[in-house]
């Protein structure tokens, strides 16, 4: 088994703000991220992928291959984009990195090739802050 | 001892939403000039800030300037001010200028400049994304 990681990046602008609750009850419990005109980040995205190299191409897959993927079905969709408004995949969601990295991974899986595996996503909101999802365990 | 120049930096950050976008200008142009900087529904960044202050070294205190002082000013000119803000909307300081790195920069500066000795040297360098920097003022 060997792990191929692509790390790729996008910036969008977001907030933490249920829209069940009173604007207090967000602001005390997102804080500054309840902003309600919206603030930013520059994401960083690792999506690993792991299986068995191919005897002839000894890749586990063409890792230009998974870029576009990442890119068609991942950065389009997020890069420069308000997360809140405009992103088809994230309606009715919380715009928390968590369900952001969950998103992503349904929208990469369906088109990875047979006999390869998602592994783990990997997602920085900001060089101190990330998340990781290894699928449903 | 005491009149050779030193340079002291402090790092700080914050995030924000933006827009780049000129409001007498055609849609057409404002995409054509911005691109998806150019969103109406905003975009955002985690900007991070370098402030270069250079001096000579006080023979008493050993400093330039003290750091954390100098931290202290930055936290309130600075990231109290734009932290979590949308650029464009939340700031009096963008309502007319557009919020790219440059300005962002220069506005930056002007802010620290009134609360930094003038026999002082400053310099802010402001990453707008790991790869998009700018610095003010030129050297």
């Amino acid at each position: 088994m060997v792990y191929l990681t692509r790390l790729e990046h996008f910036n969008a602008a977001h907030k933490l703000y249920n829209p069940s609750w009173t604007k207090e009850h967000n602001e005390a419990v997102f804080g500054l991220c309840a902003n309600e005109n919206w603030h930013g980040h520059n994401f960083e995205l690792f999506v690993t992928v792991k299986g068995t190299p191919d005897p002839d191409t000894g890749f586990l897959m063409d890792v230009k291959a998974l870029s576009r993927i990442v890119n068609e079905h991942v950065i389009e969709a997020l890069d420069h984009k308000n997360l809140n408004i405009e992103v088809p995949f994230l309606q009715g969601k919380m715009c928390t990195t968590e369900n952001l990295a969950m998103a992503i991974w349904d929208q990469i899986l369906p088109y990875l090739p047979p006999k390869v595996q998602l592994h783990r996503i990997k997602l920085y909101e900001t060089p101190r802050i990330y998340v990781e999802y290894f699928g449903e365990q | 001892m005491g009149q050779e120049k030193v340079a002291v930096f402090r790092k700080a950050h914050f995030n924000a939403a933006h827009r780049l976008h000129v409001k007498d200008w055609e849609e057409s142009k404002n995409d054509q000039v911005f691109g998806k900087c150019n969103n109406p529904h905003f975009h955002g960044h985690n900007y991070e800030l370098i402030v270069k202050v250079t001096g000579p070294v006080d023979p008493v205190t050993g400093f330039v300037v003290d750091l954390k002082w100098l931290n202290d000013i930055i936290q309130q000119e600075i990231t109290h001010r734009f932290d979590h803000k949308n650029l464009n909307l939340d700031t009096s300081e963008f309502k007319s200028l557009i919020p790219t790195a440059e300005n962002i920069a220069i506005v930056i500066y002007r802010l620290l400049r009134q609360k930094i000795d003038l026999a002082l040297d400053l310099q802010v360098r402001l990453y707008e994304t790991e790869r998009n920097f700018v610095e003010f003022p030129a050297s």
